[in-house]
């Protein structure tokens, strides 16, 4: 083993010694591991490593905990790659059930992605699995199980890879940021109550006492007419997060709000902080207090620099910032959910006797009109985002429950659609008050029209005459709602953010720092909508959950253009395995990621160069969602196969 | 009976066929999960006595098909303590809308003294907008007896734990049950308000208050019988899940 460990040498050799007994005595696979585990991620560099997965227990709230680490450690290891090099990993399986490692926004061989069921069988207790492939891109990014709930109960970490040449940016100081949730709860049991009850973890919802207070301050009338459109569909105004901070404690680098996790920094030092969120189910909006920080990547690719104060971070996704604190104080990393039901802490500090203030939650924000699809139409944010009125269908609004008093109907008759109704979505259209099936207008996407995929090759993608019409198959009991008019928010702040008075960053201000990663023209477009149904429990993709999904055919190294319709009242993180994921910003600039947080309401598009033939996994990076349905297959193949199945079918 | 019998079986079979037919999950899991809901376990300070009442159901399947089981029944705790009524109920669950299951199943009703019942029941249930919980249950019995059972139940929230539940309940048949006391059309109404503190989801004691009626000739049934037509009671119990 030439690996250069950084982390306590003890532990080290604890590690070969446990490994010397098992071959000796016979053990099984749990016996061996370590029984507690530690909190905090050590890091090892180098391009040779052996990790070690087994169950121990961990103690964050007071009470030892079975938790699923690597080499003993919560979160695991922190590794630090160099672009260029080839790693080997040797990956043991120490747990009595079968285990995984997917590296995650990594282009690798998909049998090295570690998908049990995609790219191999997984690793199966007391096995050792090798992975091994090129680095050819360097950044932030992390690693977790694919398999079952495991990564819920710890098996996640960092991953940085250092560019081949000299970073642009350099820096005094460098911290990966780990960010999760952790249960006490069995992650097996939070999946089956939420099939139970699925507002279970939601302590916010709205009471009698709420609804007295809307009718002192907004008046009955108003109040009514508000929740007519809540209690028709029956939807809750605070289901912003399935799994909340009822059962979650929230971490930095393993360390509770309590534990504070703390960096040390000189004044005057320019500090590098690689936030990962790494959680199985929280969105975070952090912010470090005081101090500005300023972006050069997101999801490990390299974008223009822009300052900001705050940012909304999706499950997988990661965002490297640049603070640069000139005064001897302590700054605090505050992450608070976008539930507001708790939040990660850490501190930025010259001296380790020192902390920051943290500050309050905020109130927990009410989904609104632009959550439930329905364009811009909030009463404040009327006439903020005027290219959407273009896609309203005023005949069908009416049916939905709009409340129109409050509109202003002189800034939106230009741009009402009045006439154009969809009828193939009529006949549907009475089954809940919220079904406003496309309007069959034009899309109005800056980028030219391409062809869709249609359903002669896969009839999980259903003709559409626009990516907003709803397919035959967005109706059922698996979907509770339709959004009538999804739009571009990539310039939206999202939910709870849009009232701030500094700079919050969004997708909007962002770009691929070394112009262009690809080309902006696709040969074709797939149109997938993100479908649900709370109460249920249930997700899926264009109403069709994973089990009788068809896998999703892209042709070796086309340019496709994916366009995601966001029917449901949650959050997405989108994440599409081996593959770029070069977000539309809409004016022929790109934005290259792994994993997109889609809002509720929003319509987006990235272009995808199909580079890497296999079998890929395409999913919600929520844990829960993806277990229940919101996944498929994406399989490359080569162009010549593809018409060899269409001639053989025909 | 002999034909009730007969049925049960198939149902049985029928929903073995549909609830056991593996989803594929991502490694090959079948997701089924089950859930025990005794939604009222009460002591009700009734005109002849204390009686405790229960009303509880549990399910186990996948997203749409489900097997669902329910029973209600009372049990006069004085003098000796016998079981008034007791009405258990199988059946096959199938979601058909995003908040409606139809149900097709069989009821049995075990009574102490007057013969047994079976029924054959079709219904739906699922959310109203408003947030009301409903059921609706035709039931179909031996000698050409039927039932129309409709409910409806809603949450109010005081607080995320204290939570306020107005219920109603009515009964009408098709045709007179002598044996039973129970005449044709509109038979009983009963309607609940309980008061309940969620200590955990899973566990909340409450209290309430439980009103009974009988219309029509089952109210005369009552009568002849020297029995009350109607009762107010307090009640007080538990509300318990897993
Ligand atoms: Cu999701």
């Amino acid at each position: 083993m030439t690996t250069s460990f950084s982390l306590p040498r003890r532990r080290f050799v604890q590690g070969l010694a446990l490994g010397g007994t098992a071959l000796g005595l016979g053990l099984t696979p749990t016996q061996l591991f370590a029984r507690q585990g530690q909190t905090g991620a050590p890091e090892l560099r180098g391009n040779q490593f052996q990790l070690n997965i087994g169950a121990a227990d961990v103690n964050l709230t007071g009470r030892n905990r079975p938790a699923t680490l690597v080499n003993g450690s919560l979160p695991a290891p922190t590794l630090r790659w160099r672009e260029g090099e080839t790693v080997t990993l040797r990956v043991t399986n120490h747990l009595p059930e079968t285990t995984s490692i997917h590296w995650h926004g990594l282009l690798l061989p998909f049998q090295m992605d570690g998908v049990p069921g995609l790219s191999f069988d997984g690793i199966a207790p007391g096995e050792t699995f090798t992975y091994q492939f090129p680095l050819r891109q360097s950044g932030t990014y992390w690693y977790h199980s694919h398999s079952g709930f495991q990564e819920q109960s710890g098996l996640y970490g960092g991953l940085i890879i250092d560019p081949a040449e000299a970073d642009p940016h350099t820096v005094d100081r460098d911290y990966a940021v780990v960010l999760s949730d952790w249960s006490d709860q069995d992650p097996k049991r939070i999946y089956a109550t939420l099939k139970k009850l699925s507002h279970y973890y939601n302590f916010s919802e709205r009471t009698l006492f709420d609804t007295l207070r809307d009718f002192r301050e907004k008046g009955v009338v108003r109040t009514l007419k508000d929740r007519h459109m809540w209690n028709r569909m029956r939807m809750s105004e605070t289901d912003l997060a399935d799994v909340t901070g009822y059962t979650y404690s929230f971490l930095v680098n393993g360390h509770t709000p309590a534990a504070n996790w703390q960096a040390r920094f000189e004044p005057g030092e320019r500090i590098k902080l690689r936030f990962i969120n790494a959680s199985a189910m929280t969105i975070f909006d952090l912010r470090i207090p005081g101090l500005d920080m300023t972006v050069v990547a997101m999801d490990g690719q390299p974008v223009k620099p822009v300052r900001f104060h705050e940012c909304r971070l999706g499950v997988a996704e990661t965002l490297d910032v640049i603070v640069e604190p000139k005064d001897h104080r302590a700054y605090t990393l505050f992450a608070q959910t976008i539930d507001r039901s708790g939040y990660a802490r850490g501190t930025l500090t010259p001296d380790p006797s020192l902390s920051a203030e943290v500050p309050e939650l905020d109130p927990v924000p009410l989904l609104g009109h632009r959550e439930m699809g329905m364009g811009a139409m909030d009463h404040g944010a009327m006439g903020h985002d005027s290219g959407a009125m273009k896609t309203m269908d005023h005949s069908r609004m009416n049916h939905g429950g709009m409340d129109h008093g409050d509109m202003n109907h002189g800034d939106m008759s230009g741009g009402m659609n009045h006439g154009s109704m969809n009828h193939q979505g009529m006949s549907h259209g009475t089954q809940d008050g919220m079904d406003h099936s496309a309007m069959g207008h034009t899309n109005h996407d800056t980028n030219a029209a391409v062809p869709f995929a249609v359903s002669a090759d896969n009839p999980d993608l259903p003709a559409r005459q626009s990516a907003t019409e709803h397919a035959d198959s967005e109706y059922g009991p698996g979907v509770d709602m339709r959004a009538m008019s999804p739009v571009p928010m990539l310039d939206d702040p999202g939910i709870g953010l849009r009232d701030r008075d500094w700079k919050v960053l969004t997708y909007a201000d962002l770009e691929y720092a070394h112009g262009l990663p690809d080309s902006t023209q696709p040969e074709r477009e797939i149109v997938l909508h993100l479908t649900g149904n709370m109460e249920r429990y249930m997700w899926s993709f264009n109403g069709i959950p994973f089990a009788d999904a068809e896998p999703l055919e892209l042709y070796h190294n086309e340019r496709v253009r994916l366009t995601l319709v966001n029917d449901t009242m949650m959050h997405h993180p989108i994440h599409l395995h081996g593959l770029w994921s070069d977000l539309e910003l809409g004016d022929g600039r790109l934005l290259r990621k792994h994993t997109l947080l889609v809002k509720p309401g929003e319509k987006l598009s990235y272009l995808v160069r199909a580079d890497a033939l296999g079998r890929w996994a395409y999913h919600c990076h929520l844990l829960y969602h993806m277990e229940a349905g919101m996944f498929r297959e994406v399989r490359v193949v080569p162009r010549h196969q593809h018409h060899t199945d269409e001639e053989s079918r025909s | 009976m002999k034909a009730s019998m007969t049925l049960s079986g198939l149902l049985v079979a029928l929903i073995a066929v549909f609830v056991g037919t593996p989803a594929l999950a991502m490694e090959g899991m079948p997701a089924r999960f089950g859930q025990i809901l005794v939604d009222q376990l009460e002591a009700r300070d009734a005109d002849d006595g204390t009686v405790a009442a229960w009303s509880a159901n549990a399910w186990y399947g996948g997203d749409i098909n489900k097997l669902y089981f329910a029973t209600e029944g009372e049990r006069l705790m004085d003098r000796g303590g016998e079981t008034e009524s007791l009405e258990t109920r199988l059946a096959w669950s199938r979601a058909f809308a995003p908040y409606w299951d139809w149900q097709l199943g069989v009821r049995r009703d075990w009574q102490p003294d007057d013969p047994n019942r079976d029924w054959v029941s079709v219904g739906v249930m699922g959310v109203a907008p408003y947030f009301f919980e409903t059921e609706a249950n035709l039931f179909l019995g031996e000698s050409g007896h039927s039932e129309l059972r409709l409910e409806a139940e809603y949450e109010l929230l005081f607080t995320q734990r204290l939570i306020l539940t107005p219920e109603v309940e009515a009964s009408l048949y098709g045709k007179e049950d002598r044996d039973l006391g129970i005449g044709q059309g509109l038979a009983t109404v009963e309607a609940g308000l309980r008061l309940r503190y969620e200590i955990r989801r899973e566990f909340a004691p409450y209290i309430g208050v439980h009103w009974e009626k009988k219309f029509g000739d089952t109210a005369d049934f009552a009568r002849d019988h020297g029995e009350d037509t109607s009762d107010t009671m307090l009640v007080a119990g538990i509300r318990v899940w897993y």
